[in-house]
């Protein structure tokens, strides 16, 4: 009997120390944010700060399920647009109230979105509603429903809902009434965020236990990421929300079980020639920039591979294209994976009328080819991968000049002076919706950064994409946009007008304590299923009061 | 032989073994300071790589010693300038007085008003961009130079000052000599030690200024090494705690520094 009385406590044993961590309801969440949140206001909202206030705060209609990448419904149960895209009407879910106790209804809603639409309020949210001339429509029929007409057909338009918090029409509370998994309770400027839970969210588990589980989230002030690692270390942090690679290897080093990899993120690095036909560069160099062949010759002389390896310890995917592989509707997988080819390369550039003399390459007219390359000082990535390209390029004769700017001189450079020959940077995805990236691609986009602000288009494959990116904006299905966006990103892959190199992971650092986390590669990566984390029984923090 | 005596000597036979290894790096390293061997990333100290390799796999040895050199010869010659600036002007002030010197001195304060740093940031951002490394080299160092001068005016103008009232300028100007023969026999005799010692301050303080424009990525441009930008190697602390060699442009600062203050001579020894 005794002996089996220890059997049993030994596997009770077993089982309490290998068995995975089994949270609790209650107790405080603990992360930073890495700036001052500008706004609470979620209309207003422009910065990172601010936006993940909102979204662990804001109630939406529409829940873009940032795991699956497919829409959900939150405070909609179901919506339908209308064959023009120019109206959605969304069903409510009843009796629902905000974190104040205010009454939840269709009234909220067309409030809301007069609100975002008014010109009076700026809202950087609104701007992706705003598609043609006109004003917006908004009829509430009844309590659990709201037809929003919009003056213009728009793209993507379910998709945008995910931005937009409920904003309450009667609260004296204003728009810290939410209807999101908490609220804010306590905000010192320069110090924390509190956000406690709100009693009356309307969500439940599968089992019906009212959501969040956690009780509270301090969100600590901190711009400082090396004092935020030693925070997370020191256990006062249960995550990071995202970490470069040297951050992430050095966690990796002592606290592997800490770390967790989401895979190959949204955002890319790349590099482009300055094509604008107002630069002040000669003349030979413009006829380069402007030659496919050079583009497609200096990327295929790229080694991406050794760029993931070495400059971002393996923790980076070479980059190809406009969209990343993660992002799993958009993503082009018909498109080939350009080869790292130095010889082929030359043999391009030879083709295109370049002669390689003693190692030095030069166009017909005897021009060297060299030219600089411009990158903002103070971000060791990018400054390691201009001196790589640089010593990639010597291969086929080209001489790169490494040029690191301070940020504000690299902007005047590159917006209004137009004084460079090429630029790296990187691109910032935080949508997966081509209609995002419209300025980027429309030859009139300010953010068409090789030639932007174009009257009309300068080339006929720009002229193309143009068309295409006009025609997916106002395409019926997503199915037919697909096809469009298919194709742009098959022109920018032939005339690299844009020459990707890397495409970043999203590298992240999450507690063992915390239970019920699963990274992604969308914002907010680390806790975007806030309402359901958990802390592990026995690892409450709360010594930060 | 006296214990300071011994220091200057050390003191001068270590500059002069760093400044010939780096005057001649390339016979002395084996590899150039430019080749990335890739697959040998932060490795460690070998046969091959004498203080192993940087982050992008180029030997540590060759960098620091082609570093030295760009370090090393270009911090006097932009020391030689500031130090010219400064003694034609400080001089002038010095013995003309007036207005002449109310100018110049204002001039000096001004510049001296000015945030060194933000300045050079500003200049360099005005460069043409299209240049070569070995252009960004000589553009840094004349940077310096052209704008290292005030402290140094200073200290002449109070020299020359000092002078002007003396008993020996007051005897040479009552027997009538030309103003040309006072200059050029009486005050620059006079003002030498202090522009010497001026001279030699100077070349450790554009070595650290430089290192601190590379440090900010606005000196010696990529792939050419200096020793501020081998000190922003230092930068990522893991790196570094892992691999203690990649401190060696950091020690050979540090002690090229001290030596160039141990080299100088005293004040009373000037005097």
């Amino acid at each position: 009997m005794k002996d089996r009385s220890l059997r049993s406590l030994s596997l009770f044993l077993l089982m309490g120390v290998f068995a995975p961590a089994r949270g609790q309801s209650g107790g405080e969440l603990h992360f930073c944010l890495h700036g001052e949140p500008k706004t609470f206001n979620p209309v207003l909202v422009d910065e990172e700060a601010s936006e993940n206030v909102r979204y662990l705060t804001g109630g939406v209609l529409i829940r873009l399920n940032r795991q699956s990448q497919a829409l959900e419904p939150a405070l909609a149960t179901s919506w339908e647009i209308s064959r023009d895209r120019r109206t959605i009407t969304f069903h409510l879910r009843k009796d629902l109230h905000f974190s104040d106790g205010t009454p939840f209804s269709a009234e909220d809603v067309a409030y809301t979105m007069k609100l975002l639409m008014d010109p009076q309020t700026h809202s950087p949210t609104g701007d992706a509603f705003r598609s043609g001339e006109g004003s917006l429509e908004v009829r509430t029929p009844a309590a659990d429903l709201v037809v929003i007409t919009f003056p213009a057909p728009i793209a993507g338009l379910d998709r945008l809902f995910d931005q937009v918090a409920i904003l309450s029409a009667h609260s004296p509370k204003k728009e810290m009434a939410v209807l999101g998994p908490f609220f804010v309770s306590d905000y010192k400027p320069g110090s924390y965020v509190l956000l406690a839970r709100n009693p009356n969210y309307w969500k439940r588990d599968a089992r019906g236990h009212a959501l969040p589980y956690l009780d509270s989230v301090r969100l600590d002030i901190q711009r400082n990421r090396d004092i935020e690692l030693l925070r997370f270390r020191r256990g006062e942090l249960q995550l990071i929300n995202r970490l470069d690679a040297e951050q992430f290897e050095r966690l990796r080093h002592d606290n592997p079980a800490a770390t967790r990899n989401a895979g190959t993120g949204l955002d890319a690095e790349e590099f482009w020639f300055n094509e604008s036909p107002t630069a002040p560069l000669s003349e030979h160099k413009k006829a380069w920039f402007h030659m496919t062949e050079f583009r497609q010759a200096v990327s295929m002389a790229i080694n991406r591979a050794d760029l993931c390896r070495i400059v971002y310890g393996g923790y980076a995917k070479p980059a190809y294209g406009p969209v990343s592989p993660s992002n799993h509707f958009w993503f082009n997988s018909s498109l080939e994976d350009p080869k790292y080819d130095p010889k082929g390369a030359l043999a391009m550039l030879k083709r295109a009328g370049f002669r390689y003399e003693n190692e030095v390459l030069k166009d017909s007219s005897g021009n060297r080819v060299e030219f600089n390359l411009i990158t903002n000082s103070g971000n060791a990535p990018r400054e390691k991968m201009s001196v790589m390209i640089q010593q990639d390029l010597l291969q086929v004769g080209i001489k790169v000049n490494v040029v690191t700017l301070d940020f504000p001189s690299l902007i005047e450079r590159m917006t209004r002076t137009l004084e460079y020959d090429a630029c790296l940077l990187g691109l910032v995805n935080t949508d997966l919706d081509p209609d995002s990236q419209m300025t980027v691609w429309l030859s009139s986009g300010e953010n068409h950064q090789w030639n932007p602000n174009q009257k009309t288009p300068a080339t006929s494959w720009e002229a193309e994409i143009d068309k295409l990116m006009k025609e997916q904006a106002s395409a019926r299905t997503d199915k037919e946009r697909k096809v469009k966006f298919d194709r742009v990103q098959q022109i920018v892959a032939e005339q690299q007008p844009f020459i990707y190199l890397i495409n970043k992971d999203v590298l992240l650092a999450v507690s063992p304590a915390l239970v019920g986390t699963a990274p992604v590669v969308l914002n907010p990566q680390a806790f975007w299923n806030a309402e359901t984390l958990q802390l592990a029984a026995g690892t409450e923090l709360g010594a930060h009061k | 032989m006296k214990p300071s005596k011994i220091v200057r000597m050390v003191s001068a036979g270590f500059l002069c073994t760093v400044f010939l290894a780096g005057l001649f790096a390339g016979g002395v390293a084996r590899y150039s300071y430019a080749t990335q061997f890739r697959e040998l990333p932060n490795s460690t100290p070998s046969t091959a790589h004498y203080l192993g390799t940087d982050g992008l796999g180029r030997d540590l040895f060759a960098r620091v010693l082609y570093g030295t050199r760009i370090s090393l010869l270009l911090a006097p010659g932009a020391a030689l300038l500031s130090t010219l600036i400064a003694g034609v002007f400080g001089a002038l002030a010095g013995l003309v007085g007036g207005w002449c010197e109310k100018v110049i001195l204002a001039s000096a304060d001004l510049c001296m008003a000015l945030p060194l740093l933000f300045v050079l940031l500003a200049l360099r951002a005005l460069l043409p961009l299209d240049v070569d490394p070995a252009v960004s080299v000589v553009a840094t160092f004349v940077l310096l130079g052209l704008l290292g001068w005030p402290s140094s005016l200073r200290v002449v103008w109070a020299a020359s000052r000092n002078m002007r009232r003396s008993d020996f300028l007051l005897l040479a100007n009552a027997t009538g000599c030309p103003r040309w023969r006072i200059l050029l026999r009486h005050v620059l005799p006079n003002l030498r030690a202090v522009t010497f010692a001026q001279f030699w301050i100077s070349i450790p303080i554009f070595v650290l200024s430089e290192a601190t424009l590379s440090m900010l990525g606005l000196g010696v441009m990529e792939p050419l090494p200096s020793w501020g930008n081998l000190l922003r190697g230092l930068e990522d602390f893991s790196v570094v705690s892992a691999n203690p060699w990649r401190m060696c442009p950091l020690v050979v600062l540090v002690l090229v520094v001290i030596s160039f203050q141990l080299v100088l001579p005293r004040q009373e020894e000037i005097a």
